[in-house]
């Protein structure tokens, strides 16, 4: 049987050795009237070989952004992946050990952690940031209670339209059953602005959650309202693009108090939406209340600096029902395959990324508002990512798109029901200028066709 | 080149200039970057990222990763972890292109392939708990856990009953009490018996009108199954409370017995520890949860289904009742992937012969240590059990730290230590089917052998590690939690024999001071 190393004179020595003579008799703690009388209802066992064409024959059904160039984001990106950094985090010291418990056998995962605690840092601008969470939308909510914990006695948070829908769909979750209502700011023009914020914040309001650059790709006047936040009382929390912050200015120096951001894009693949990298930094003040995980340094007892997990009295399996946080875990191979493609990159590696995406997304964007009946649908400014408006039926335009060969863009009206003509395109450095005009030529085919105004 | 510093950070190795090209230049027309990005938002400075070559990355993370331990190196019988061996096959399916590059909002006919593997993952967790409705988002344990409290406070809201408890044995994990409380429910805790059982009488005590959920761990954390569970469940059913399962131990009973069949109505499963995803060195997990089908219009949104043409499968946005989402995107494909093919890999016999095998592994190793060390509640373990150095405390200043710090001397992992709460001096042993008689009876000798160490020496394990035992007070006092720019003088400065740095698996099996 698979995996399985002991032969049946192993097992029926070892069942001798213990006064039994079959493996059945194991389980007589188990009232038989619970126990199942037939076998699992899952399929037969294959082999490796049977296995392999059969999962090989499913992937290839599936048409992903190796087959067909990906125009794809909502916050999840086809950036490209050096190979170093697949081959690295496949090396299975990393991807089979486990939470560094024993900080003695478990240096190798320690260090890299600090090192992914440090580079967080230094992208966004904050001054501590924990060893990883979920993704990016957990991470949203974990900072919504963190700064609920600490902004004691205020009950709301202030969340921008502008926002993720399924990030703010997170946060009416997490909320659900807690002293804790979420109002929405409902963005003009694509953002939110200030003023608006400032008109809706009042003294219950614990922290705003504003998106840089938000859902539909447009640039935020961060700085205006992390200080109108600021203003009362309220904390500013701050979800960025990693990607962006090698052009743009960093959270950090815009006053954010607590930075999240989905990590994906650092060097994790698509994978169909995990597991992803849920980043949280904070400035050292809230410290005590950042949820997850934390790697510091200390000395061993011959005076070598090392790693070791810390600060574990926050930590559920000590608080338990006073626990503000239930994270048990991070999500250590993504964050170490984000470190790995951070050091690859560097800072002017980063800043190539993003300015390659800015440069290609702009050329994009132009080019299809050159088409009959498609139009950029918000002044602002924006990065790598932008919404059009169609004047037909967008989800018909994007099948229409789709049969060009490309994957086209995200139709948002699910989310904004009045934005139910609007797409949504993501242009990364990956995209050439080739399958940009190529893109353009299918949005122009199909806006021609007539099934996509029926 | 060569690395002066084994444990020198990226950033110490960093040199100005330094770098890897890795992108092609700009193919569209050239145009002032200030002209699609106003200067307002652009940074001023670039970012201070550590500038390395490739060499420097790759020698920098291959020698990071010979200083760990891991399955694939090491026997890791940490208790309430299963961890077992990760296929190799998982691996190289799970990177499939077809299955690895699929963006999340791709179209539905473009993910057919997936959308099939997933519902039948779907279908399969559904068989194996014995609770149909299936919701594959949650992304860890600890998430399954808060997502399943949400179901119930769901249901219970619909039904219009208020319900503020939630009931959990002190031999639970440390996240279901904060699970709970997350979901915005009061705990109560439940003793546990001199058998390490729930103490009915104290259950019955507790239990009222007020109840919503009771988290059972079965076979819980001592290592046993509850036969009480029938009556537990029964009592609960009777008060309209539902019985919840931490599936944190699924791998004892697997084609044994089935959650729904012992009365639970909803569960969590850990893919990464009982179908063999691997850990990751902390993650990524997935914590899918099966419910009962009176729940199922509660489970987070999207499931899949499979439309009426047998064939194609689509995602279910339409779930009213739906508590919404946990988290953005779908969940941990790449852990439900592996999953899979391990499922697929064992089948219903190979499935139960995981379990089976476990268990008798366990049971095995309990007999060869229960000389030496006491196992207070292991008449009759499953998959693990929890060992007490209590005695050796005692007697002789050996603490379950000692022990499991020496052990890493001899190439072997340490087991959970100081859990459960309620044995002192813990050692929760989880052997996994996966490893040989040899290794067990190898283990074995091992722990014999420290039982009789000389204490003192045993204070100072590990002796062969890169490093000794760490000062975790001083790291907790005044936390250094990223590089601070300073180079110790310990470290950088003095360059030290390749031996003392040398790979935590090269180091020889028996040491003595």
């Amino acid at each position: 049987m698979a995996y399985i190393l002991n032969t049946s004179s192993d097992v029926r020595e070892m069942l001798g050795s213990l006064g039994l003579t079959s493996l059945e008799q194991l389980f007589e703690s188990i009232p038989s009237e619970l126990r199942l009388k037939r076998s699992l209802s899952v399929p037969d066992a294959m082999s490796e070989m049977a296995l392999t064409t059969h999962v090989s024959s499913l992937a290839a059904r599936n048409q992903g952004v190796d087959r067909l160039p990906c125009f794809l984001g909502a916050g999840a990106y086809d950036h490209f992946i050096p190979a170093a950094v697949d081959l690295l985090a496949s090396r299975s010291e990393f991807y089979t050990a486990y939470t560094p418990y024993q900080a003695e056998a478990s240096q190798g995962t320690l260090q890299a952690i600090f090192e992914y605690q440090t580079l967080i840092t230094q992208l966004t601008g904050m001054d501590v940031s924990n060893a990883s969470l979920y993704d990016g939308g957990s991470a949203a909510a974990e900072a919504m209670l963190m700064a609920h914990a600490l902004r004691e006695g205020r009950d709301e948070i202030l969340v921008a339209g502008s926002v993720h829908p399924e990030y703010r769909a997170t946060l009416a979750t997490y909320a659900a059953n807690l002293p804790l209502k979420i109002r929405v700011v409902e963005p003009v023009a694509g953002r939110v602005t200030a003023d608006q914020m400032a008109a809706s914040l009042t003294d219950q309001t614990a922290a705003i959650l504003v998106q840089q650059p938000n859902f539909f790709g447009q640039l935020e006047d961060l700085k205006a309202l992390t200080a109108a936040a600021q203003a009362r009382g309220a904390l500013a929390i701050v979800s960025v693009d990693p990607i962006s912050l090698g052009l743009l200015q960093r959270p950090g120096d815009l006053g954010a108090d607590i930075v999240i951001a989905e990590g994906q894009s650092l060097g994790n693949i698509l994978t169909y939406g995990g597991p992803y990298l849920g980043i949280l930094a904070c400035r050292e003040a809230y410290l005590r209340k950042l949820p997850g995980r934390v790697v510091g340094q200390t000395t061993d007892r011959r005076g070598n600096r090392c790693w070791v997990l810390t600060l574990q009295t926050r930590e559920q399996h000590i608080r338990r029902e006073k626990a503000t946080s239930n994270i048990c875990t991070n999500q250590g191979l993504m964050a170490l395959r984000a470190s790995m493609y951070l050091a690859l990159l560097g800072p002017q590696g980063l800043r190539d990324v993003a300015e390659l995406s800015t440069r290609k997304a702009h050329y994009a964007a132009e080019q299809l508002a050159q088409i009959p009946g498609v139009s950029v649908a918000f002044p602002g400014p924006f990065f790598k990512e932008f919404t059009i408006r169609v004047e037909a039926n967008a989800r018909k335009v994007l099948d229409q798109v789709l049969a060009h060969g490309f994957h086209g863009g995200i139709a948002i009206g699910e989310w904004y029901p009045e934005l139910a003509d609007t797409i949504l395109i993501a242009v990364t450095e990956k995209r050439t200028k080739e399958e940009i005009d190529g893109l353009v030529a299918a949005y122009r085919s199909a806006l021609q066709s007539h099934s996509v105004h029926e | 080149m060569y690395k002066l510093d084994p444990t020198a950070l990226l950033f110490e190795t960093s040199r100005p200039g330094r770098r890897t090209d890795v992108l092609s230049p700009s193919d569209v027309p050239d145009r002032p970057l200030d002209s699609l990005i106003p200067s307002e938002f652009l940074a001023t400075k670039p970012l201070p990222l550590p500038e390395l070559g490739e060499l420097d990355v790759v020698r920098h993370y291959t020698t990071l990763s010979t200083s760990n331990m891991s399955i694939d190196a090491n026997f890791y019988p940490l208790g309430s972890c299963t961890m077992k061996y990760n296929p190799k096959r998982n691996e190289r399916l799970a990177a499939l292109p077809g299955l690895a590059h699929i963006h999340p909002y791709q179209q539905e006919p473009t993910i057919q392939g997936l959308l099939q593997l997933l519902y039948e993952v779907q279908e399969f967790l559904g068989e194996i708990a014995g609770l149909p409705a299936v919701s594959l988002q949650p992304a860890a344990g600890a998430q399954g856990e808060l997502t399943a409290l949400l179901v119930a406070a769901a249901y219970f809201r619909h039904k219009g009953e208020h319900r503020s408890k939630v009931l959990i044995p002190d031999s639970a994990h440390g996240t279901n009490p904060a699970s709970a409380h997350l979901a915005g429910f009061e705990t109560v805790t439940i003793k546990s018996n001199s058998e390490g059982l729930v103490d009915l009488e104290d259950f019955r005590a507790k239990l009222d009108d007020q109840t919503a959920v009771f988290m059972i761990t079965n076979p819980n954390t001592v290592g046993i199954f509850d036969p009480q569970i029938g009556t537990i469940s029964a009592l609960l059913k009777e008060r309209g409370a539902l019985l919840y399962l931490d599936g944190a131990n699924m791998n004892a009973i697997l084609g044994i017995v089935r959650p729904g069949d012992m009365g639970v109505d909803l569960m969590h499963y850990n893919p990464h520890k009982t179908f063999s995803g691997p850990h990751g060195g902390g993650g990524p997990g997935a914590g899918p949860i099966a419910v009962r089908d009176f729940l199922a219009p509660f489970l987070p949104s999207p499931t899949i289904t499979r439309l009426a043409d047998g064939t194609h499968y689509a995602l279910d946005h339409n779930r009213p009742l739906s508590i919404g989402r946990v988290r953005a995107f779908f969940g941990n494909v790449g852990v439900l992937v592996r999953a899979y093919c391990y499922i697929r890999s064992q089948g219903p016999d190979g499935l139960k012969a995981v379990s089976e095998h476990a268990v008798l592994n366990a049971n095995y190793l309990k007999s060869l240590v229960d000389k030496v060390f006491t196992v207070p509640h292991g008449n009759n373990c499953m998959h693990e059990f929890v060992a007490s150095a209590r005695g050796m405390a005692r007697d002789r200043g050996i603490r379950a730290m000692d022990i499991a710090k020496r052990l890493i001397d001899f190439n072997m992992h340490a087991p959970t230590v100081y859990f459960p709460l309620i044995v002192p001096e813990a050692l929760m042993i989880e052997p996994t089917e996966t490893e040989s008689r040899q290794t067990l009876e190898r283990f074995a000798e091992v722990l014999l052998q420290i039982a009789q160490e000389d204490p003192e020496m045993l204070h100072d394990a590990p002796h062969t590690t890169p490093i000794s035992r760490p000062d975790e007070v001083a790291a907790a006092r005044s936390p250094i939690l990223k590089w601070n720019g300073a180079v110790p003088a310990t470290s950088a400065t003095s360059v030290k024999p390749g031996a003392d740095h040398g790979s935590i698996h090269a180091q020889t099996l028996t040491v003595s001071r």
